[in-house]
């Protein structure tokens, strides 16, 4: 069989014939709201940045200080073991200056490019990143490896979420 | 281990279309009864179902599983649908091959249908729930980072420029030109990829693959069976499937350590111990340019960080030593998620028959693989098919 000898199906459209009313469709904005359980390990883990610190959890199994936290660890199949505090600095392991929004529109004309790292902080076990942004720096000055702190937002400010840290900025070592 | 040889007997694929007027159902139907007639069999012929399809948020359609189940056949019959994001494409033929190989089904009709274009104003937008709820979601993430992240880790861990990674996309994108499924398919230079809008450094535009609607279909059938249905029929010899963690920036992003443990579970089912050698030609799976690079690696079809060098001097070519994404790949011939990694079996089926037609690679090939990837960036699909 040769796709060549046959007739294949689907039919092409253009957004404009959608919008110009050339298709009949039927839009619909959902209006789900969710509430989250934070759980015992992330629920201790954004307690703890309500206070400006950096908590992770320890398996002493495989000695790995994991962030973020969990009350498990996956490799050894087990419940975690200690809670311990990590510092507020790191490397950047992997970073992207991104102009696109989280729906795929373009950030506006002016505005900052996002920029979304892999932080690997200190106290944890090598490899141990958490997604996070970073600030204070032009795009072309980031490098991978380059170390990094928490900026934080005021104390009164904070509400115990991960965006309690507004960004993270390089720093001199 | 005990179990029925596993044959694909037929094919079928819809067009890959940015928005298709029909729905997913129909998109399904197209596909599933191409593939029935191209090895002459009815809908009576075919025992069970298996259905890829990637998430409900696409359609806006909860259970889309069964939502799409009439148009794949699905109809009074036992039925499964399958999802693990873009890696569904090679997963549902894992699954088919399950029903037959069992002994319980001796035919598997394997439909993937995926509608994008539904999403509005853009499906990227329905990803952002793959991102964790509390402590990634209120950074407003977008799925290119997470290839953005991996890309430039990548680049770096390996000394890999924008430059050579461009050339996956120059080779898939011609490749497609002689795919009658193609959704973009173009004849662009390194230059074209390098000045295209940067979404997400380093990713610009034309390292993406494109939103994309469409269907594919298989028909599976046992050893006996298969040789009364036809004298080309190509087995699925190896099968495998692996999941890494969610705590995805935990991970070595510049190694795919799962995609390296479903081909080797393939692998050690077919019979393969030297890979570079025994596998032909590839369909790794490309939704990045720089993913095909990543994956060959992981397929254990390169040395770590060398996939560039084979790219380079054009070993990857359609005419070249060991031929990647003869299609033309997701960057090509389009991305419609689940149906992808079935169009990637199909090009290895038609590949092996020698009925790949314009694409044909040289050499009679004898044994090729087809891969698929997706979920938050860890599960590795992969099937091994010899003539
Ligand atoms: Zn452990």
């Amino acid at each position: 069989m040769e796709l060549e000898r046959f007739e294949l199906g689907a039919t092409h459209y253009k957004e404009s014939d959608l919008k110009e009313g050339k298709l009949l469709s039927l839009p619909w904005t959902p209006n789900l709201k969710y509430a989250w359980d934070n759980g015992v390990a992330i629920g201790r883990y954004l307690a703890e940045l309500k206070e400006g610190r950096i908590i992770a959890r320890k398996c002493n199994k495989c000695r790995r200080i994991m962030l973020p936290p969990r009350m498990f660890c996956e490799m050894c199949w087990r419940p975690t073991d200690e809670w311990v505090y990590v510092k507020d600095t790191g490397r950047v392991n992997t970073y992207s200056v991104c102009y696109v929004n989280w729906d795929a529109s373009r950030i506006k004309k002016g505005e900052k490019p996002h920029l979304p790292a892999v932080i690997e902080i200190d106290g944890a076990s090598p490899g141990m990143g958490i997604l996070h942004l970073l600030g204070e720096v032009e795009p072309e000055d980031i490098k991978i490896g380059m170390w990094v702190r928490a900026v934080w937002k005021k104390p009164e400010e904070r509400e115990g979420a991960i965006t309690d840290i507004l960004y993270f900025k390089p720093v001199r070592r | 281990m005990a179990y029925q040889r596993v044959a694909i007997v037929g094919a079928g694929i819809t067009k890959f279309v940015r928005r298709a007027q029909e729905t997913g159902k129909e998109l399904a139907f197209q596909a599933a009864k191409m593939a029935l007639d191209s090895c002459g069999l009815t809908m009576k012929d075919i025992e069970c179902v298996s259905l890829g399809t990637a998430p409900d948020a696409f359609d806006g359609v909860h259970m889309k599983g069964e939502y799409l189940a009439d148009g794949s056949g699905g109809w009074r019959k036992p039925y499964m649908r399958h999802f693990v994001g873009g890696g569904t494409g090679v997963f549902a033929p894992i699954h088919g091959w399950f029903h037959v190989a069992s002994g319980m089904f001796d035919t598997c009709l394997v439909v993937c249908s995926e509608k994008m274009s539904s999403c509005h104003p853009h499906p990227q937008g329905a990803f952002k729930t793959i991102f964790d709820h509390t402590t990634e979601q209120p950074l407003n993430p977008t799925l290119i980072w997470i290839f953005a992240l991996e890309m430039n880790r990548y680049m770096q861990t390996y000394g890999i420029t924008k430059e050579e990674i461009a050339l996956v996309s120059v080779k898939n994108k011609k490749n497609a030109m002689d795919h009658p499924s193609a959704q973009l398919p173009m004849e662009i230079t390194v230059e074209d990829v390098l000045n295209s809008e940067v979404l997400a450094w380093p990713v610009n535009r034309l390292d993406i693959s494109p939103a994309s609607d469409g269907a594919a279909a298989i028909v599976l059938a046992s050893e006996h069976v298969a040789k009364r249905i036809t004298d080309k029929p190509v087995w699925i010899d190896g099968v495998g499937w692996n999941l890494d963690t969610a705590y995805w920036a935990t991970r070595d992003l510049a190694y795919p350590r799962y995609v390296e443990k479903a081909a080797r579970m393939a692998y050690e089912m077919a019979g393969i111990k030297e890979p570079q050698k025994e596998i032909e030609i590839a369909e790794p799976y490309d939704p990045f340019d720089y993913k095909e690079l990543h994956h060959m690696e992981g397929l254990l079809l390169a040395d770590r960080g060398k996939a560039v060098e084979m790219l380079l001097d054009g070993k990857t070519q359609r005419d070249g030593d060991r031929p990647m994404c003869p299609s033309g790949g997701a960057l090509g011939v389009g991305n419609p998620i689940a149906a992808t990694g079935l169009m990637k079996v199909i090009e290895i089926f038609l590949q092996l028959r020698g009925e790949a037609g314009k694409r044909q690679v040289p050499g009679n090939p004898r044994c090729g693989l087809a891969q698929a990837w997706g979920d938050l960036m860890q599960v590795g699909t992969v099937v091994v098919l010899r003539r």
